[in-house]
């Protein structure tokens, strides 16, 4: 599948879009969502990234070993940061000196 | 006879005794570009692990630390950050042009794209250069010189309570604003070296439809490293902004 070449349409397609998320964030942030301005920001860099990783880096067009391989990385990265997060967020959960 | 047929439908450099672009151990040039292609992604993998300690890190003090990091946050330029991000993609979308006009064999909008490619990682270093001086400007760098004079602002102090911020923990946020931003900077710069070395293989005609894997993989790094930014951009640059 790797010969199959994206059409230029996608990418200034993403590119538009990305360019649109990147104002919607800015935008975002300056507007007070209480505990939520965190995780809003988080979301929209996530979806940026998805649709960088699908469409300028064509894994939607990949092989199954390179999206296994995608995938792998973010379930590690996954377990590093929720593991370490399981212990930091939770420390005040018992009050033992 | 039919000898010298083949030769006469191969490639030059074929004829000149190596195999072309098919590399002799894969079956054929889909299975090589395959092969590449993963090896590159466990590569960047090991990448992502890399940044991924660096964010954690930076996730763990800034919740111990909320006030502190707002309030250093606030000192950054929020419009140079959004400007520089846009340039960043700006320079991917030149890069998936370059991969495309390399898969097609169009080699001169190759160049033309590699060259916007590098001319945009460029404008964006140079960007990040202004910032960090404007930060050297202020002390703003950790270490011996580093002062924390923000209590004086007129525009923090109305909505913060400037005097809860400690300077130490600000001092902190500017360590990992500058190990962040730098380690991001530094791929950057070994990115527009790898950009500069495909940049005279394609003047010189190396990358053809079927041979353009060096183009495809250095695409990929400058991919990965647009996203490092597109992280570090609402977190360093966007925390508590709507005060």
């Amino acid at each position: 599948m790797s010969e199959h070449i994206v059409p230029r349409r996608i990418y200034v397609l993403v590119w538009v879009a990305l360019l649109l998320l990147t104002l919607l964030t800015t935008f975002a942030a300056t507007v007070d969502l209480g505990v939520l301005n965190g995780p809003v920001a988080l979301t929209i860099a996530c979806l940026k990234m998805t649709l960088v990783i699908l469409f300028f880096m064509h894994v939607k067009y990949s092989t199954r070993l390179t999206w296994i391989i995608v995938l792998a990385a973010f379930f590690w990265l996954g377990i590093l940061l929720t593991l370490t997060m399981n212990d930091y967020l939770t420390r005040h959960f018992l009050n033992y000196p | 006879m039919s000898q010298s047929d083949n030769l006469a439908t191969m490639p030059a450099h074929a004829a000149a005794g190596n195999h072309g672009p098919l590399q002799h151990h894969f079956e054929s040039l889909e299975q090589q570009r395959d092969a590449s292609s993963v090896g590159m992604w466990v590569f960047l993998t090991t990448e992502i692990m890399f940044f991924g300690g660096l964010f954690l890190g930076y996730l763990v003090y800034r919740l111990s630390h909320f006030a502190a990091f707002a309030a250093a946050s606030s000192t950054l330029n929020m419009d140079i950050g959004a400007g520089n991000t846009i340039v960043l993609i700006c320079s991917s979308l030149t890069m998936a042009l370059s991969v495309h006009a390399a898969a097609v064999g169009k080699r001169k909008t190759l160049l033309w794209m590699l060259g916007l490619t590098m001319f945009l990682g460029l404008v964006f270093l140079g960007v990040k250069g202004y910032e960090w001086h404007e930060k050297y400007v202020e002390h703003h760098i950790p270490g011996p010189n580093f002062v924390w004079h923000e209590e004086n602002n007129p525009a923090l102090a109305a909505e913060r309570h400037a005097a809860d911020v400690n300077p130490g923990e600000t001092e902190l946020f500017f360590s990992f604003y500058f190990a962040m931003t730098g380690m991001h900077a530094f791929h950057m710069v070994i990115g527009e070296g790898l950009l500069a070395w495909l940049f005279f293989k394609a003047w010189k005609g190396a990358f053809t439809p079927a041979y353009n894997t060096p183009v495809e993989n250095i695409g990929l790094y400058w991919h990965f490293v647009d996203i490092v930014w597109i992280f570090l951009f609402p977190l360093l640059y966007l925390i508590d902004r709507h005060h």
